[in-house]
């Protein structure tokens, strides 16, 4: 059986309390008893209702803030966390806060005093607001670092958009002296550095806990920005002055990051469809100038020169078959006179004279002899016959 | 044409769209297409690489504006 120490036992359930969540932030409304306000300035009493009692302590830091006078037997609201105090092994309230039992009504008075104020100054009106950049490089987060909310919203950053660098101004969002802490924190980022636009961000919780965003001189800082706000406080049905004087207002942290940056998914999808653009625009271009080239083509096709002596060509054609044609009919012309001229030669032949029994007589010169007047007596001469030849000599 | 590399994410798509209008508009040479789509090209290459390393980068800064790397970043 294991055993512990007192000390032990009582750190487990101080540890017990301090993790629960609802005990971490609670009203609790009942009838004041047993005040004291101590030296130190710290106020101790007890809270209780017919049926039971809870102890109480608000300290001095606390306390100083006050807006309600207390005395015994009053009806309060208090708020604060539930924790334990281990010398005496007691738990109680530590109390941040105290209102009279429909002071939240006063809050909302307080509200909606100021909104109108600034509202009517012109703080909210649509013309101041900057528009948002749609590609921040740089973004600049109003927040506490150790939040939820300031997790949730880098989450959201490496989800959606990891190309921007994320630029935290710290501050406590909660608490009295918040408020002046985020105006710092706003001047931070304007003054220091060039980031494209600003989330200014709480988790939700009660209205008190975003009370600083209802305060006048963080919903002027946040006007003042000359970059561009994003408010992201509470829950969606959370509205402080803040989300009015913001640029831009978004439900929550992690809407206020999504608001603040495009989706990867989306670029991814634009940046396919414009590659896509692009190939299209040149292949298109591409198609331009095959299509220019097929027309230059057909163009050059008609005008070529060929065309042009392809008459002269075809007269030309025609002249060289007339010439063949009239050329080839004088041979034949020719051919025949020639076959004509000869038979005529052949039938004048004196060989074929000879044939018939003529005969020719020559000196022995070789001179035909065609009178008698041309010899002389005894003189030879050369008888020429068909086939042969007698020499003779003249007698008288 | 290096200068592409240094391109932000932004600046290269506005590149990219202004390219892609001039190519879509059919009033530039053969070579000028050539070459604004070749562009084109890198420029939706940078696009795609800043996407594929993109990590989110975190600082902090203070009062007199100094910036200090901030928390390590939680992967949940």
């Amino acid at each position: 059986m294991q055993t512990f120490s007192v000390r032990e036992i009582t750190r487990y359930i101080h540890d017990l309390l301090d993790a629960d969540s609802r005990l971490g932030s609670v009203w609790v409304q009942g009838e004041v008893s047993n005040l004291t306000i101590a030296a130190s300035g710290h106020w101790y009493f007890t809270m209780k209702d017919v049926k039971a009692q809870l102890r109480c302590v608000m300290f001095r830091w606390a306390a100083q803030y006050a807006r309600l006078k207390v005395k015994n037997g009053d009806e309060i609201l208090v708020h604060g966390r539930v924790s334990v105090y281990d010398a005496r092994g007691e738990y109680q309230l530590y109390v941040d806060q105290i209102e009279a039992v429909g002071g939240l009504g006063d809050l909302h008075r307080q509200f909606e005093a100021l909104k109108a104020k600034l509202d009517a100054e012109g703080l909210f009106d649509t013309a101041r607001k900057a528009p948002i950049p749609d590609f921040p490089q740089q973004i600049g987060i109003v927040t506490s670092p150790t939040a939820a909310a300031y997790q949730d919203m880098q989450n959201v950053l490496r989800r959606r958009f990891p190309l921007v660098r994320l630029i935290l101004s710290p501050t406590p969002v909660q608490g009295q002296d918040a408020a002046p802490q985020i105006v710092r924190a706003l001047q931070r980022l304007n003054r220091h550095t060039d980031v494209d636009v600003i989330i200014i961000a709480r988790g939700g919780g009660s209205i008190e806990d975003l009370w600083c965003f209802n305060d006048e001189r963080v919903a002027r800082a946040v006007a003042a920005s000359h970059i561009p706000v994003i408010s992201g406080i509470g829950h969606e049905i959370d509205f402080t002055i803040v989300d009015f004087a913001a640029d831009l207002r978004a439900p929550t942290p992690s809407s206020a990051a999504e608001l603040a940056t495009p989706s990867q998914e989306e670029l991814w999808i634009d940046l396919d469809r414009l590659t896509d653009r692009l190939d299209a625009g040149f292949e298109s271009r591409l198609a331009d100038r095959r299509q220019t080239l097929r027309q230059a083509r057909r163009g050059l096709a008609y005008a070529t020169p060929i065309k042009a002596i392809q008459p002269a060509q075809r007269q030309l054609a025609q002249l060289k078959r007339r010439l063949t044609r009239a050329v080839s009919h004088d041979v034949e012309r020719l051919n025949e006179r020639l076959a004509a001229r000869t038979k005529a030669l052949d039938a004048a032949n004196p060989a074929h004279i000879l044939a018939r029994g003529y005969a020719l007589v020559r000196s022995e010169d070789g001179d035909l002899i065609r009178s008698a007047g041309q010899v002389s007596v005894n003189q030879r001469l050369t008888v020429q016959l068909h086939e042969d030849q007698i020499k003779v000599r003249v007698e008288n | 044409m290096n200068s592409i590399d240094k391109l932000s994410y932004e600046a290269a798509l506005q590149q990219l769209e202004t390219i892609i209008a001039a190519l879509e508009s059919g009033r530039l040479s053969l070579e000028q297409s050539v070459e604004f789509y070749e562009q084109g090209q890198r420029l939706s290459a940078r696009c795609q690489t800043l996407l594929d390393q993109a990590e989110l980068k975190i600082r902090q800064v203070d009062d007199a504006g100094n910036m200090e790397l901030g928390l390590a970043p939680r992967h949940d």
